[in-house]
């Protein structure tokens, strides 16, 4: 779930065309657009106080039987329906194996590359002090 | 008093237009997307989100553009839009101790675990006004070891010279958009009220305390600026999910505190935490935070900054723009009572006069 | 798990309107035009008054169970409580408890009195209480069945501590009346 939250909402319509086809779902509530009050720490890890809303999109579906749920931040409604979709297809043991390979392992593997290369830029910009030693 | 007045409808569908026109500008050249507003314009979309309470970057580069770039009248919209949707929940706080790290300076320790990683940051330009920008480089990479970066207080308060955080009390999160403010002002509300107010307004206070109106000697013991993951618990899963990632920046700012009676002199810290890259909006609100905790620590609450009253009911600039801007909206009838009043009262004054009172005579000359 | 109101916005809304014209005509019948299709013990006119005035910032009580529960809990999105006290919407589908039970809110703040939504057997217009007040021209008849004995003495009560109070939402089936805490009833 949250690698699917974290998915652009064109890449994962755009990974879901070339996999397997869902089979058909029936919409339960949503999708739709809200709000989650966002919170932080007093002093970073003291009493909880609200920061302030983002918006999220939510929606949750049938699929023979089974319920999938989704949620992410943003307002992209095709998403989260396609990520409940998704969910509740992930929950069935014959269609798992396609799915995370075509659609999961893709998504995971393009938000862990993002994350490293942002931590190498990261890197590159930390100072190496080097002491002087006429300042001794 | 307010007296409903009509007319001026085809005056005002005419402003709009012509409003609309302005904004647009020169219609030869392109419109700007939403996006471009986003990704060039990141930081003024940054405080958008802030002050519009509201993180959604497309929403805030939308209201950038409609707003002709007046980002408190951008804030405006942004709180009207987000006054149109559901609260579904409270998310879990942030944690951000576990930032993925863009941007960590301190400036109390030199050598500190994680080091100083500057990122993307304009304190060592050299503010000249580039003309013909080139085209930027792709930024260099180095590998990067991925060790923890444990927050600066944290290390002070090995040493027990810090004092720390109260535990969180449990229960109910107050929300000062649910309730009206209560003074005196418990933290986690002050805290809210300046995550939201304007930065200029902040900034300002902010500065204040710095020039010896509350008697403040703060030290930058961290910021940090990256990408904290946003988890809820809705109720039909019953277990935490993560639904994305929001960049943020945290000051820890570190301020000398005498002691009292029960309290050995130790460090103190302000807070400042802001959504997006904001680095000023931050530190000014640590400051703030530190000089509204006057009240707490039994100092003397002697400066604007420390006065809760002062300070949080005027740092939301949607309200403030309000009350200011509502003054253009007429007020005839209120202006006409004005004017027979003062009428009354410099005839009652020339009439004294032409009958040579002479005290009056005397204060004139 | 059964989906609830087909079109979210729309039919929220109707019901919205529905319950601002029921509660500015006290004991006025009002038909929903959509309702969900709600789990039993769950009508449709009292699934979609809480559908519609329920969220996540309202503490909700009720007494049904199950599946009719779980629905209820996912669709309002509403935290549910145990006490009807601490509950600003309570929706009954038995016995309704007692209105001297419930949050009736405060002299400071009384827009905070919960809201109860109790479901009936019937609803008639025409015949038993006589309903007066404001909202209504000289007087309107309700008859209401199936509501505990007493409940005219309660509604005495709760009119004597104006203007805090509960207000009252009947349903029957599809259909709805009600009664806020200004309207006078005497039994006919």
């Amino acid at each position: 779930m949250a690698t699917l939250a974290r998915a652009e909402g064109e890449t994962l319509a755009a990974l879901l065309a070339a996999a397997p086809a869902l089979p058909a779902w029936t919409r339960l509530r949503g999708p739709e657009a809200g709000l989650v009050m966002l919170r932080g720490r007093a002093g970073g890890d003291g009493a909880a106080f609200n920061l302030g809303e983002a918006t999220v999109a939510r929606c949750a579906v049938t699929m023979a039987g089974r319920i999938g749920h989704a949620w992410r931040l943003g307002r992209d409604l095709r998403a989260a329906e396609l990520s409940a979709a998704l969910d509740a297809a992930l929950q069935d043991e014959t269609l798992r194996p396609a799915l995370e390979a075509a659609v999961i392992a893709p998504l995971a593997e393009a938000q862990r590359a993002a994350r490293a290369r942002t931590a190498r830029r990261a890197a590159a910009t930390e100072v190496r002090f080097f002491t002087l030693a006429a300042m001794r | 008093m307010y007296v409903a007045v009509k007319g001026g409808e085809a005056a005002i569908e005419a402003a709009h237009a012509w409003l609309a026109h302005e904004r647009r500008g020169d219609p030869a050249l392109p419109e700007l997307t939403p996006e471009q507003i986003a990704g060039q314009l990141s930081l003024a979309v940054d405080r958008v989100m802030s002050e519009g309470s509201c993180h959604d970057r497309e929403l805030a580069a939308l209201a950038i553009r409609q707003a002709r770039g007046d980002l408190i009248e951008a804030a405006f919209l942004l709180r009207a839009y987000r006054n149109t949707l559901p609260r579904f929940l409270a998310a879990e706080p942030l944690d951000t101790g576990a930032m993925r790290i863009r941007r960590r300076i301190s400036a109390t320790y030199k050598d500190l675990p994680g080091g100083q990683v500057l990122g993307p940051t304009f304190d060592y330009t050299h503010r000249l006004i580039d003309t013909a920008p080139r085209p930027a480089p792709a930024p260099p990479e180095r590998e990067a070891d991925g060790a923890a970066v444990p927050r600066v207080s944290a290390i002070l308060a090995q040493e027990g010279l810090m004092a720390g955080e109260a535990p969180d009390p449990g229960g109910p999160v107050p929300d000062l958009t649910r309730e009206p403010l209560p003074f005196p002002a418990p933290r986690a509300l002050r805290l809210q009220a300046l995550a939201r107010g304007d930065e200029g307004f902040l900034l300002g206070l902010g500065y204040s305390t710095q020039r010896g109106y509350g008697n403040a000697h703060p030290f930058v013991g961290e910021i940090r600026v990256g990408d904290c993951a946003v988890a809820v618990t809705p109720p039909e899963l019953g277990f935490e999910i993560e639904i994305g990632d929001v960049l943020v920046t945290e000051c820890q700012m570190v301020n000398q505190f005498a002691g009292s009676a029960t309290t050995p002199p130790q460090f103190t810290r302000g807070y400042g935490l802001a959504m997006g890259q904001a680095e000023r909006k931050a530190m000014a609100m640590s400051l703030v935070d530190r000089a509204l905790m006057a009240r707490d620590l039994g100092e003397e609450v002697t400066a604007p900054a420390q006065d809760q009253e002062f300070v949080l009911l005027h740092s939301d600039n949607v309200e403030a723009t309000g009350f200011v801007e509502h003054l253009k909206l007429p007020h005839h009838v209120d202006f006409q009572s004005e004017l027979e009043k003062l009428r009354s009262i410099r005839a009652r004054w020339e009439a004294e006069r032409a009958a040579g009172d002479p005290a009056r005579r005397e204060a004139a000359e | 798990m059964r989906a609830a109101f087909a079109d979210p916005v729309l039919d929220a809304q109707g019901a919205f309107r529905a319950l601002l014209h029921a509660m500015s005509h006290p004991g006025r019948v009002v038909a929903l035009d959509a309702a969900p299709d709600a789990p039993a013990p769950l009508m449709p006119a009292a699934a979609a008054a809480l559908l519609t005035l329920a969220d996540a910032e309202t503490p909700v009580w009720t007494d049904a169970a199950g599946e009719a529960l779980d629905w209820l809990r996912f669709h309002t999105g509403a935290p549910f409580v145990a006490d009807p006290r601490d509950a600003a919407f309570l929706l009954a589908t038995g016995a309704p408890p007692a209105l001297d039970a419930l949050d009736a809110g405060t002299d400071e703040a009384p827009q905070e009195g919960a809201t109860l939504i109790a479901q009936l057997p019937a609803l008639a217009e025409g015949r038993g209480w006589r309903l007066t007040g404001p909202g209504v021209e000289h007087e309107h008849r309700l008859a209401a069945e199936g509501l505990p004995p007493g409940f005219a003495a309660q509604w005495a009560a709760n009119a004597a501590r104006f203007p805090r109070g509960v207000d009252v939402i009947l349903c029957a089936g599809p259909r709805l009346a009600a009664l806020p805490r200004t309207t006078r009833l005497a039994e006919g």
